[in-house]
């Protein structure tokens, strides 16, 4: 362990840093910006959807907009005239889908929450390899410029969608190939990370922490881990593999006779289904690693702000581990239409349908969590119960999809993108507004302003629905997915309407993000001092100052309890710190 | 001063705001539910889309009453259970009687909505019923090759009739299709017949489709497959056996 207590130089403190609280805080900052730029691509995405028929006037606002998108994006317009055409609208929907993934909620939920929470919650000075830390945020910013690189190459930015589904995937120019080598380093970044936390969690844990203390977010972060290091490997592999189909001639996704822009191909003996059996091995455990932080983060915050113990603790620790164990087998639920056997079908149908019992007990946990409890709304509170309602949403609408008769109509619909938006953004996304409400004291010692949360929350909330709800709508219409005109098809003659009014909605959404910003920018400096404490909460992180100093806490902390003993009959005060007796 | 300046400009604002989106969806659902439009479900052609429809409708009644009872719950929680003066919450860590019981209760539904799937997934994608008529279907970018395969009942034969982008069916006989593509994946999707099936290099894929009443509607590419997949589009036609036939020897006589 290397606890430097002397005092180091710039560079040594903000930027190479080996302490877990600033890598945190990197990972915070440079996962925020690419969730504003991967939100202002899902607006392009939307201009296209809501006007998707000559809507560009000469010399329009939208028109000049985009002759100045041109120049900043050289790749994207090969037509020099000013207009988006397919080729650019496949690539804003792979790059939206990417961002928001890899280099969003992931580094969110897993690089921020994780490096930040996990020593001060097991009540531990740093994490246990501190440099490898140090190396997993650093090869994130390398990843991202590789794949944004795109936008600037001839050919513009991968534009196979998020999936790279082979042989489309390797028929694309040089965007491509960055977009495969830099998911390869974010991949490495991952797996850096997931060793570090598993061997943090299992080694560094404070004395009297026991497995059965530890609170619900680092439970989720631990199986997160394990699963990133399980699944994660085999997208590496995989991308490899495809990296080699597309420069080095190899056949591994390439099947003989394919005839590509009119000329026969040389590859032969490669099997096209390897490459989605490979993806979505890691891919659906990758919608875990996507939710099981924030189901953590809101099992964290639902007791402090009911002061009350979590319903069910160990059906919810329990819970978490079936859906990770649930979670590697399920993948092929993507794949019912691919041309996959049919009796296969059967059987991933059937442990996708068994995978949203832990998920209902944990929706359940939560109500009851909340049963006879003193609810104060603060703005993590509805941030969290946000979460809630909105992952039950997206809970429900997975069940039409894990049906195998249902899903050959709706697969590759706007109902799956409903559904994953509910997912990622009902979910994960109030998940993370959640947890930076509820740790922002924490980090920067002061509180964010509680008004214009609650504003931006509200706003979010409403806007959020607006534009997703409307995709189940589409979707059940037959409107596909990843289409950049669907006026041509008669059977979506009428739902123009519709999309101009979630277009509408998705800018007033883009739009409100901006109060967030400023609340976080303002309070960062003038925001009310936070103290210790603010939330009377129980778990370590509270039993510092805010922020931490270096090697967090001034004497390792005890634990006597576990982490939501609130509103303990016959003691004065509501809540019960994990570190004092009694 | 920020503060307070705040403060002022948002305490009217932020009710008003907050007012005004509330309104908002609830405006643009009655103004969008008074233009006259139906979005639903296309009508179905096909044989086995009423299944597929009636497994759909189950599911969304099962999970529309689960998600009143959830959403109904934790509405009534957070009204009831309000922090107030005097009250503090009960001390308890959970129950196991109603763990129990909310994982069994899912559970059995959950299995029965798996058994109500295999039915229909059996009786649309197990093995399909005797063919009346095969047809090829061979993706490419951005077209659909048909192809018939003549009298002969063969294919590849020197009597196959070809077409792009154009499929006659004859209505209430089975038809097997088999899918192909020369390049990139495709997804053969018939939004009326409530099927999709990708088209995928290397592998022939097979589906059966059997029409209930003459219509004209499209096929649609369903996976994206590059810049022109937007306009992947074909047309379907069913009509008697009689026109179906008709149809086939004016191709063949363009074809030969």
């Amino acid at each position: 362990m290397s606890v430097e207590t002397t005092r180091s130089s710039f560079l040594r403190k903000y930027i190479f840093s080996t302490d877990h609280k600033t890598i945190g805080i990197q990972f915070l900052f440079t996962s925020l910006i690419m969730l504003g730029v991967g939100g202002l691509l899902a607006m392009l995405i939307r201009l296209q959807l809501g006007w998707p028929a000559h809507y560009l006037k000469e010399q329009s606002l939208v028109h000049r907009g985009f002759l100045i998108l041109e120049k900043l994006l050289p790749g994207g317009f090969p037509s020099g005239s000013g207009i988006m055409d397919s080729g650019y609208y496949n690539m804003l929907f792979t790059m939206h889908g990417s961002i928001m993934i890899f280099f969003a909620i992931i580094p969110l939920l897993v690089g921020v929450f994780g490096n930040y929470l996990i020593p001060l919650k097991i009540g531990a000075p740093d994490m246990a390899f501190p440099r490898l830390n140090m190396v997993s945020y650093w090869l994130l910013p390398p990843a991202i410029l590789t794949v944004c690189s795109g936008f600037f190459l001839q050919g513009g930015a991968a534009a196979a969608g998020w999936t790279a589904y082979a042989p489309l995937s390797t028929t694309l120019g040089p965007g491509q190939v960055c977009w495969i080598v830099g998911v390869i380093i974010l991949g490495t970044s991952s797996i850096l990370g997931a060793i570090n936390y598993v061997t943090t969690i299992i080694n560094l844990r404070a004395p009297g922490m026991t497995f059965f203390r530890l609170p619900l977010s680092i439970w989720a972060l631990f199986i997160t881990a394990i699963i990133t290091l399980m699944a994660t490997p085999v997208l590496a592999s995989a991308l490899i593999l495809l990296l080699l189909d597309s420069t080095a001639g190899t056949s591994f996704f390439l099947p003989a006779g394919l005839i590509i822009d009119g000329v026969l191909q040389p590859n032969s003996g490669g099997q096209v289904l390897l490459w989605q059996h490979l993806f979505w091995f890691y891919s659906h455990p990758a919608v875990y690693i996507m939710i099981l932080p924030a189901m953590g983060i809101a099992s964290e915050i639902l007791p402090v702000f009911a002061r009350k113990p979590l319903f069910g603790y160990h059906s919810m620790v329990y819970a978490i581990m079936a859906i990770a164990v649930l979670g590697f087998m399920v993948w092929a639920h993507h794949m019912f239409t691919s041309g996959m056997n049919p009796t296969l079908g059967t059987s991933f149908m059937l442990s996708t349908l068994v995978i949203a019992v832990p998920s209902a007990i944990k929706t359940f946990n939560w109500l009851g969590t909340l049963w006879r409890g003193s609810i104060r709304l603060t703005t993590a509170m509805c941030h969290a119960l946000a979460f809630v309602s909105m992952f039950v949403i997206g809970g429900l609408t997975g069940i039409f999809a894990a049906s195998t008769p249902v899903d050959l109509y709706l697969h590759d619909t706007y109902f799956i993108v409903g559904h994953l938006h509910y997912v990622l953004f009902g979910g994960s996304l109030f998940g993370i507004f959640a947890g930076i409400t509820f740790w922002f004291p924490k980090m920067f010692g002061r509180l964010l302003n509680e008004r214009l949360g609650k504003l931006h929350m509200i706003l979010t909330f409403i806007f959020f629905n607006a534009v997703m709800f409307p995709m189940f709508i589409l979707g059940i219409a037959g409107m596909p997915r990843r289409i950049y005109d669907y006026t041509q098809y008669a059977h979506l003659a009428h739902v123009g309407g519709l999309n101009r009014m979630m277009s509408v909605s998705a800018f007033i959404l883009g739009a409100v993000q901006v109060i967030f910003i400023i609340n976080f920018f303002w309070s960062l400096f003038r925001g009310k001092p936070a103290g210790e404490n603010p939330w009377q909460a129980n778990t370590l992180e509270w039993a510092t100052s805010s922020p931490p100093p270096h090697g967090n806490f001034k004497a390792i902390p005890t634990v006597y309890h576990g982490p939501y003993e609130y509103s303990v009959p016959g003691r004065k005060q509501d809540w019960l710190p994990q570190h004092v007796k009694g | 001063m920020i503060p307070q300046f705040t403060k002022i400009l948002l305490s009217g604002w932020t009710k008003g705001i907050m007012l005004g989106g509330c309104l908002f969806v609830p405006t643009t659902a009655w103004a969008f539910g008074h233009s006259g439009v139906r979005v639903w479900l296309p009508e179905n052609l096909s044989i086995y889309g009423k299944s597929i429809d009636g497994l759909f409708y189950l599911i969304l009644w099962i999970t529309g009453i689960i998600f009143a009872l959830v959403e109904g719950t934790l509405l009534v929680f957070l009204f009831r259970y309000r922090a107030r003066a005097g009250k503090t919450a009960t001390y308890t860590h959970g129950n196991n009687l109603v763990e129990v019981i909310w994982t069994v209760i899912p559970a059995i539904i959950l299995v029965f909505l798996g058994f109500q799937s295999q039915k229909v997934w059996s009786y649309v994608r197990g093995n399909p019923p005797p063919a009346d008529l095969e047809v090829q279907v061979t993706g490419e970018q951005f077209a659909w090759n048909i192809r018939y395969p003549g009298t002969d009942g063969r294919f590849d034969t020197e009597d196959d009739i070809t077409t792009i982008n154009q499929m006659h069916l004859p209505v209430n006989q089975t038809v097997l299709v088999h899918l192909k593509s020369k390049d990139v994946i495709h997804s053969f999707f018939l939004p009326h017949f409530r099927i999709k099936q990708d088209a995928v290099p290397g592998i022939t894929g097979h589906l059966w489709l059997e029409a209930t009443q003459p219509a004209n509607v499209e096929i649609v590419c369903a996976e994206l497959c590059g810049l022109g997949h937007y306009r992947m589009r074909g047309f379907l036609t069913i009509e008697s056996a009689q026109a179906f036939q008709d149809w086939l020897g004016s191709e063949y006589g363009d074809s030969h």
